[in-house]
Protein backbone atom coordinates (compact mmCIF):
# COMPACT_ATOMS: atom_id res chain seq x y z
CA UNK A 1 0.00 0.00 0.00
CA UNK A 2 1.28 3.48 -0.80
CA UNK A 3 2.07 5.66 2.19
CA UNK A 4 0.20 8.53 0.58
CA UNK A 5 -2.91 6.36 0.26
CA UNK A 6 -2.59 5.38 3.90
CA UNK A 7 -2.39 9.04 4.88
CA UNK A 8 -5.52 9.77 2.86
CA UNK A 9 -7.30 7.01 4.75
CA UNK A 10 -6.16 8.18 8.15
CA UNK A 11 -7.07 11.80 7.40
CA UNK A 12 -10.68 10.73 6.82
CA UNK A 13 -10.65 9.17 10.29
CA UNK A 14 -9.38 12.38 11.94
CA UNK A 15 -11.66 12.90 14.97
CA UNK A 16 -10.84 11.07 18.18
CA UNK A 17 -13.83 9.22 19.61
CA UNK A 18 -12.92 8.88 23.25
CA UNK A 19 -9.69 10.31 24.54
CA UNK A 20 -7.52 8.06 26.67
CA UNK A 21 -7.70 10.23 29.80
CA UNK A 22 -11.47 10.40 29.65
CA UNK A 23 -11.76 6.67 28.96
CA UNK A 24 -9.74 5.97 32.07
CA UNK A 25 -11.92 8.26 34.19
CA UNK A 26 -15.11 6.62 32.88
CA UNK A 27 -13.66 3.15 33.46
CA UNK A 28 -12.64 3.96 37.03
CA UNK A 29 -16.02 5.49 37.84
CA UNK A 30 -17.93 2.52 36.47
CA UNK A 31 -15.59 -0.01 38.07
CA UNK A 32 -15.81 1.59 41.50
CA UNK A 33 -19.60 1.91 41.31
CA UNK A 34 -20.03 -1.73 40.27
CA UNK A 35 -17.77 -3.09 42.99
CA UNK A 36 -19.32 -0.89 45.69
CA UNK A 37 -22.75 -2.15 44.60
CA UNK A 38 -21.51 -5.72 44.67
CA UNK A 39 -20.31 -5.28 48.26
CA UNK A 40 -23.55 -3.69 49.42
CA UNK A 41 -25.70 -6.26 47.59
CA UNK A 42 -23.84 -9.34 48.86
CA UNK A 43 -22.08 -9.08 52.21
CA UNK A 44 -23.24 -5.55 52.99
CA UNK A 45 -21.63 -2.82 55.04
CA UNK A 46 -20.35 -3.64 58.45
CA UNK A 47 -23.35 -3.36 60.78
CA UNK A 48 -21.64 -1.06 63.23
CA UNK A 49 -19.87 1.09 60.61
CA UNK A 50 -21.33 4.29 62.01
CA UNK A 51 -20.02 3.74 65.49
CA UNK A 52 -16.56 2.40 64.62
CA UNK A 53 -15.75 4.91 61.94
CA UNK A 54 -14.04 7.28 64.33
CA UNK A 55 -11.63 4.75 65.72
CA UNK A 56 -8.07 5.27 64.57
CA UNK A 57 -7.64 1.74 63.23
CA UNK A 58 -10.71 1.86 60.97
CA UNK A 59 -9.90 5.33 59.78
CA UNK A 60 -6.34 4.25 58.99
CA UNK A 61 -7.48 1.16 57.11
CA UNK A 62 -9.74 3.20 54.85
CA UNK A 63 -7.28 6.07 54.41
CA UNK A 64 -4.26 4.00 53.48
CA UNK A 65 -6.14 1.87 50.94
CA UNK A 66 -7.54 5.05 49.38
CA UNK A 67 -4.11 6.67 49.21
CA UNK A 68 -2.73 3.57 47.49
CA UNK A 69 -5.69 3.46 45.09
CA UNK A 70 -5.28 7.10 44.05
CA UNK A 71 -1.50 6.85 43.61
CA UNK A 72 -1.67 3.58 41.68
CA UNK A 73 -4.46 4.84 39.40
CA UNK A 74 -2.42 7.95 38.69
CA UNK A 75 0.56 5.78 37.84
CA UNK A 76 -1.54 3.63 35.50
CA UNK A 77 -2.80 6.76 33.73
CA UNK A 78 0.74 8.03 33.24
CA UNK A 79 2.12 4.70 32.06
CA UNK A 80 -0.37 4.61 29.19
CA UNK A 81 0.73 8.02 27.93
CA UNK A 82 3.94 8.22 25.91
CA UNK A 83 6.43 10.79 27.16
CA UNK A 84 5.00 11.13 30.65
CA UNK A 85 7.21 11.00 33.71
CA UNK A 86 6.48 7.80 35.64
CA UNK A 87 9.41 7.51 38.02
CA UNK A 88 8.12 9.94 40.60
CA UNK A 89 4.55 8.53 40.63
CA UNK A 90 6.09 5.05 41.04
CA UNK A 91 8.30 6.19 43.91
CA UNK A 92 5.30 7.80 45.61
CA UNK A 93 3.91 4.28 46.11
CA UNK A 94 6.39 4.08 48.98
CA UNK A 95 4.18 6.53 50.91
CA UNK A 96 1.34 4.07 51.67
CA UNK A 97 3.95 1.35 52.30
CA UNK A 98 5.64 3.54 54.89
CA UNK A 99 2.26 4.41 56.40
CA UNK A 100 1.54 0.71 56.87
CA UNK A 101 5.01 0.10 58.34
CA UNK A 102 4.49 2.91 60.82
CA UNK A 103 1.03 1.64 61.77
CA UNK A 104 2.34 -1.90 62.27
CA UNK A 105 5.09 -0.58 64.55
CA UNK A 106 2.57 1.44 66.55
CA UNK A 107 0.29 -1.59 66.84
CA UNK A 108 3.13 -3.81 68.08
CA UNK A 109 3.94 -1.21 70.71
CA UNK A 110 0.31 -0.74 71.71
CA UNK A 111 -0.60 -4.42 72.01
CA UNK A 112 0.87 -6.94 74.42
CA UNK A 113 2.85 -9.63 72.61
CA UNK A 114 0.32 -12.37 73.30
CA UNK A 115 -2.38 -10.40 71.45
CA UNK A 116 -0.34 -10.08 68.24
CA UNK A 117 -1.28 -13.48 66.93
CA UNK A 118 -5.02 -12.97 67.32
CA UNK A 119 -4.85 -9.54 65.64
CA UNK A 120 -2.81 -10.89 62.78
CA UNK A 121 -5.01 -13.89 62.05
CA UNK A 122 -8.20 -11.91 62.53
CA UNK A 123 -11.64 -13.35 61.92
CA UNK A 124 -12.02 -13.23 58.17
CA UNK A 125 -8.62 -13.68 56.57
CA UNK A 126 -9.70 -16.25 53.99
CA UNK A 127 -12.76 -14.29 53.02
CA UNK A 128 -10.61 -11.18 52.60
CA UNK A 129 -8.27 -13.11 50.30
CA UNK A 130 -11.24 -14.23 48.26
CA UNK A 131 -13.36 -11.09 48.21
CA UNK A 132 -10.73 -8.41 47.53
CA UNK A 133 -9.81 -10.04 44.19
CA UNK A 134 -13.53 -10.43 43.39
CA UNK A 135 -14.12 -6.74 44.07
CA UNK A 136 -11.13 -5.88 41.90
CA UNK A 137 -12.61 -7.53 38.80
CA UNK A 138 -14.74 -4.59 37.64
CA UNK A 139 -12.06 -1.90 38.17
CA UNK A 140 -9.45 -4.17 36.58
CA UNK A 141 -11.59 -4.79 33.50
CA UNK A 142 -12.27 -1.05 33.22
CA UNK A 143 -8.61 -0.12 33.55
CA UNK A 144 -7.61 -2.66 30.92
CA UNK A 145 -10.27 -1.38 28.56
CA UNK A 146 -8.89 2.14 28.99
CA UNK A 147 -5.24 1.07 28.78
CA UNK A 148 -6.01 -0.67 25.47
CA UNK A 149 -6.48 2.86 24.16
CA UNK A 150 -3.18 3.84 25.73
CA UNK A 151 0.33 3.28 24.43
CA UNK A 152 2.38 1.85 27.30
CA UNK A 153 6.07 1.30 26.58
CA UNK A 154 6.04 -1.80 28.77
CA UNK A 155 2.74 -3.77 28.66
CA UNK A 156 3.56 -5.96 31.68
CA UNK A 157 4.36 -2.95 33.83
CA UNK A 158 1.18 -1.20 32.69
CA UNK A 159 -0.82 -4.32 33.56
CA UNK A 160 0.83 -4.46 36.98
CA UNK A 161 -0.03 -0.80 37.65
CA UNK A 162 -3.63 -1.49 36.62
CA UNK A 163 -3.71 -4.55 38.89
CA UNK A 164 -2.29 -2.59 41.80
CA UNK A 165 -4.84 0.18 41.31
CA UNK A 166 -7.72 -2.30 40.98
CA UNK A 167 -6.55 -4.26 44.03
CA UNK A 168 -6.23 -1.09 46.10
CA UNK A 169 -9.68 0.12 45.01
CA UNK A 170 -11.12 -3.29 45.93
CA UNK A 171 -9.39 -3.15 49.32
CA UNK A 172 -10.70 0.36 49.95
CA UNK A 173 -14.23 -0.90 49.21
CA UNK A 174 -13.81 -4.11 51.21
CA UNK A 175 -12.66 -2.05 54.20
CA UNK A 176 -16.28 -0.93 54.61
CA UNK A 177 -17.28 -4.51 55.38
CA UNK A 178 -14.16 -5.98 56.95
CA UNK A 179 -14.45 -6.49 60.73
CA UNK A 180 -10.68 -6.92 61.21
CA UNK A 181 -9.17 -3.57 62.03
CA UNK A 182 -5.66 -4.31 63.20
CA UNK A 183 -2.81 -2.94 61.04
CA UNK A 184 -1.26 -6.39 61.52
CA UNK A 185 -4.20 -7.89 59.64
CA UNK A 186 -4.10 -5.17 57.00
CA UNK A 187 -0.36 -5.48 56.44
CA UNK A 188 -0.67 -9.22 55.94
CA UNK A 189 -3.92 -10.16 54.23
CA UNK A 190 -4.73 -7.00 52.32
CA UNK A 191 -1.16 -6.99 51.03
CA UNK A 192 -1.37 -10.61 49.88
CA UNK A 193 -4.70 -9.96 48.13
CA UNK A 194 -3.51 -6.77 46.40
CA UNK A 195 -0.24 -8.42 45.39
CA UNK A 196 -2.16 -11.29 43.79
CA UNK A 197 -4.26 -8.87 41.73
CA UNK A 198 -1.11 -6.96 40.76
CA UNK A 199 0.57 -10.15 39.58
CA UNK A 200 -2.52 -11.12 37.60
CA UNK A 201 -2.50 -7.63 36.04
CA UNK A 202 1.14 -7.98 34.98
CA UNK A 203 0.44 -11.40 33.48
CA UNK A 204 -2.61 -10.17 31.56
CA UNK A 205 -0.89 -6.94 30.56
CA UNK A 206 1.88 -8.80 28.77
CA UNK A 207 -0.72 -10.48 26.62
CA UNK A 208 -3.41 -7.86 26.24
CA UNK A 209 -1.70 -4.47 26.29
CA UNK A 210 0.66 -4.82 23.35
CA UNK A 211 0.07 -2.38 20.56
CA UNK B 1 12.30 26.35 10.26
CA UNK B 2 13.47 25.93 13.81
CA UNK B 3 12.64 22.79 15.70
CA UNK B 4 10.44 24.67 18.14
CA UNK B 5 8.44 26.44 15.45
CA UNK B 6 7.95 23.17 13.65
CA UNK B 7 6.76 21.44 16.80
CA UNK B 8 4.30 24.26 17.43
CA UNK B 9 2.97 24.06 13.88
CA UNK B 10 2.52 20.29 14.08
CA UNK B 11 0.84 20.61 17.48
CA UNK B 12 -1.64 23.11 16.04
CA UNK B 13 -2.50 20.80 13.17
CA UNK B 14 -2.95 17.83 15.47
CA UNK B 15 -5.09 19.88 17.85
CA UNK B 16 -7.44 20.70 14.97
CA UNK B 17 -7.26 17.12 13.73
CA UNK B 18 -8.48 15.45 16.90
CA UNK B 19 -11.51 17.73 16.76
CA UNK B 20 -12.23 16.40 13.28
CA UNK B 21 -10.34 18.63 10.82
CA UNK B 22 -9.28 16.16 8.11
CA UNK B 23 -7.26 18.74 6.20
CA UNK B 24 -5.18 19.77 9.20
CA UNK B 25 -4.63 16.10 10.00
CA UNK B 26 -3.49 15.38 6.49
CA UNK B 27 -1.00 18.28 6.71
CA UNK B 28 0.31 16.92 9.98
CA UNK B 29 0.78 13.41 8.62
CA UNK B 30 2.38 14.61 5.39
CA UNK B 31 4.80 16.75 7.39
CA UNK B 32 5.75 13.98 9.81
CA UNK B 33 6.25 11.23 7.23
CA UNK B 34 9.57 12.36 5.68
CA UNK B 35 11.11 12.51 9.14
CA UNK B 36 9.88 9.03 9.93
CA UNK B 37 11.25 7.82 6.63
CA UNK B 38 14.70 9.27 7.25
CA UNK B 39 14.81 7.62 10.66
CA UNK B 40 13.49 4.27 9.45
CA UNK B 41 16.03 4.10 6.64
CA UNK B 42 18.93 4.99 8.86
CA UNK B 43 17.95 2.46 11.47
CA UNK B 44 17.10 -0.48 9.22
CA UNK B 45 20.79 -1.23 8.73
CA UNK B 46 21.48 -0.80 12.44
CA UNK B 47 18.96 -3.48 13.28
CA UNK B 48 19.88 -5.71 10.36
CA UNK B 49 16.47 -5.29 8.82
CA UNK B 50 16.20 -5.33 5.03
CA UNK B 51 16.22 -1.74 3.70
CA UNK B 52 13.28 -2.73 1.51
CA UNK B 53 11.14 -2.83 4.65
CA UNK B 54 11.81 0.77 5.65
CA UNK B 55 8.57 1.98 4.09
CA UNK B 56 6.61 -0.69 5.98
CA UNK B 57 8.18 0.57 9.18
CA UNK B 58 7.10 4.10 8.26
CA UNK B 59 3.52 2.95 7.71
CA UNK B 60 3.49 0.97 10.91
CA UNK B 61 4.63 4.00 12.91
CA UNK B 62 2.08 6.22 11.14
CA UNK B 63 -0.67 3.77 12.10
CA UNK B 64 0.53 3.83 15.70
CA UNK B 65 0.43 7.63 15.75
CA UNK B 66 -3.05 7.45 14.30
CA UNK B 67 -4.49 4.84 16.66
CA UNK B 68 -2.86 6.32 19.77
CA UNK B 69 -3.37 10.03 19.11
CA UNK B 70 -6.03 10.05 21.83
CA UNK B 71 -3.25 9.64 24.42
CA UNK B 72 -1.85 13.07 23.57
CA UNK B 73 -3.11 15.77 25.88
CA UNK B 74 -3.51 18.84 23.62
CA UNK B 75 -2.74 21.09 26.58
CA UNK B 76 0.78 19.67 26.70
CA UNK B 77 3.71 19.97 24.28
CA UNK B 78 3.67 17.60 21.32
CA UNK B 79 7.41 16.87 21.18
CA UNK B 80 7.89 14.50 24.14
CA UNK B 81 4.72 12.58 23.30
CA UNK B 82 5.51 12.16 19.62
CA UNK B 83 9.18 11.33 20.17
CA UNK B 84 8.43 8.65 22.74
CA UNK B 85 5.60 7.08 20.74
CA UNK B 86 7.69 7.02 17.55
CA UNK B 87 10.71 5.60 19.34
CA UNK B 88 8.74 2.81 20.98
CA UNK B 89 6.98 1.77 17.80
CA UNK B 90 10.03 2.16 15.58
CA UNK B 91 12.15 -0.03 17.81
CA UNK B 92 9.36 -2.58 18.15
CA UNK B 93 8.94 -2.75 14.39
CA UNK B 94 12.65 -2.89 13.60
CA UNK B 95 13.37 -5.55 16.21
CA UNK B 96 10.67 -7.71 14.75
CA UNK B 97 12.06 -7.36 11.25
CA UNK B 98 15.76 -7.31 12.02
CA UNK B 99 18.30 -9.97 12.78
CA UNK B 100 19.94 -7.83 15.46
CA UNK B 101 17.64 -7.90 18.42
CA UNK B 102 20.18 -6.78 20.95
CA UNK B 103 20.72 -3.25 19.64
CA UNK B 104 20.53 -0.91 22.61
CA UNK B 105 17.55 1.41 22.69
CA UNK B 106 19.10 4.44 21.10
CA UNK B 107 17.95 7.97 21.41
CA UNK B 108 15.64 9.27 18.73
CA UNK B 109 15.35 12.73 20.17
CA UNK B 110 16.77 13.87 16.85
CA UNK B 111 13.39 12.99 15.39
CA UNK B 112 12.19 16.56 15.00
CA UNK B 113 15.39 17.62 13.28
CA UNK B 114 15.84 14.49 11.17
CA UNK B 115 16.42 15.15 7.50
CA UNK B 116 13.51 15.18 5.14
CA UNK B 117 13.21 12.21 2.87
CA UNK B 118 10.25 12.84 0.72
CA UNK B 119 10.74 10.28 -1.98
CA UNK B 120 8.75 7.22 -1.18
CA UNK B 121 10.31 3.81 -1.60
CA UNK B 122 8.43 0.93 -3.13
CA UNK B 123 5.95 -0.50 -0.69
CA UNK B 124 6.45 -4.16 -0.12
CA UNK B 125 2.92 -5.12 0.76
CA UNK B 126 0.84 -4.03 -2.18
CA UNK B 127 -2.59 -2.60 -1.85
CA UNK B 128 -4.34 -5.66 -3.21
CA UNK B 129 -2.74 -7.88 -0.57
CA UNK B 130 -3.87 -5.50 2.12
CA UNK B 131 -7.37 -5.28 0.70
CA UNK B 132 -7.64 -9.04 0.45
CA UNK B 133 -7.19 -9.35 4.20
CA UNK B 134 -10.00 -6.93 5.03
CA UNK B 135 -13.64 -7.88 5.32
CA UNK B 136 -16.52 -6.12 3.61
CA UNK B 137 -17.53 -3.33 3.91
CA UNK B 138 -14.09 -2.28 5.20
CA UNK B 139 -12.46 -3.37 1.94
CA UNK B 140 -14.87 -1.41 -0.20
CA UNK B 141 -14.47 1.68 1.96
CA UNK B 142 -10.68 1.53 1.99
CA UNK B 143 -10.60 1.11 -1.79
CA UNK B 144 -13.01 3.92 -2.36
CA UNK B 145 -11.25 6.43 -0.10
CA UNK B 146 -7.59 5.62 -0.67
CA UNK B 147 -7.55 4.62 -4.33
CA UNK B 148 -10.51 6.38 -5.83
CA UNK B 149 -10.06 9.41 -3.60
CA UNK B 150 -13.68 9.65 -2.53
CA UNK B 151 -14.70 11.32 0.71
CA UNK B 152 -16.77 9.83 3.52
CA UNK B 153 -19.98 11.32 2.17
CA UNK B 154 -19.62 10.00 -1.39
CA UNK B 155 -18.61 6.59 -0.09
CA UNK B 156 -21.58 6.47 2.23
CA UNK B 157 -23.96 7.45 -0.58
CA UNK B 158 -22.55 4.89 -2.98
CA UNK B 159 -22.59 2.05 -0.46
CA UNK B 160 -25.99 3.13 0.90
CA UNK B 161 -24.58 3.36 4.39
CA UNK B 162 -24.78 6.16 6.94
CA UNK B 163 -21.70 8.37 7.27
CA UNK B 164 -21.31 7.23 10.86
CA UNK B 165 -21.24 3.59 9.76
CA UNK B 166 -18.61 4.40 7.12
CA UNK B 167 -16.48 6.18 9.73
CA UNK B 168 -16.76 3.27 12.14
CA UNK B 169 -15.81 0.79 9.42
CA UNK B 170 -12.88 2.94 8.33
CA UNK B 171 -11.61 3.14 11.88
CA UNK B 172 -11.88 -0.64 12.23
CA UNK B 173 -10.08 -1.09 8.92
CA UNK B 174 -7.16 1.00 10.17
CA UNK B 175 -7.05 -1.08 13.34
CA UNK B 176 -6.98 -4.24 11.22
CA UNK B 177 -4.15 -2.80 9.15
CA UNK B 178 -2.09 -2.16 12.28
CA UNK B 179 -2.77 -5.72 13.44
CA UNK B 180 -1.78 -7.00 10.01
CA UNK B 181 1.62 -5.32 10.28
CA UNK B 182 2.13 -6.63 13.78
CA UNK B 183 1.37 -10.22 12.87
CA UNK B 184 3.30 -10.21 9.64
Amino acid sequence: MKTDDLITLMAQDAPVGLRYGRALAVALGAGIALSALLLVATVGLRHNMGSVFETARVLFKITVTLVLAVLAARLALRIGRPGEETRLPALLLAVPALMVAAAVTAELVALPADAWRVSLVGRNALFCLFFVPVLSLAPLAGLFWALKKGAPANPARAGAAAGLAAGAIAAAIYAWHCPDDSPLFLATWYTVAIAAVTAAGAFLGRRLLRW
Amino acid sequence: MTQLAREEEWANWLRLAVKGDAQAYSRFLVAVTPHLRAMARRRCSLYGAPPSEAEDVVQEVLLAIHLKRGTWDPARPLGPWLTTLVRNKLIDSLRRRGRQTSVPIDDVSDFLEAADETNEAADRIDTETVLARLKEPQRDIVRSISIEGEGIRETAARLKMTEVAVRVALHRALKSLAALYRSE
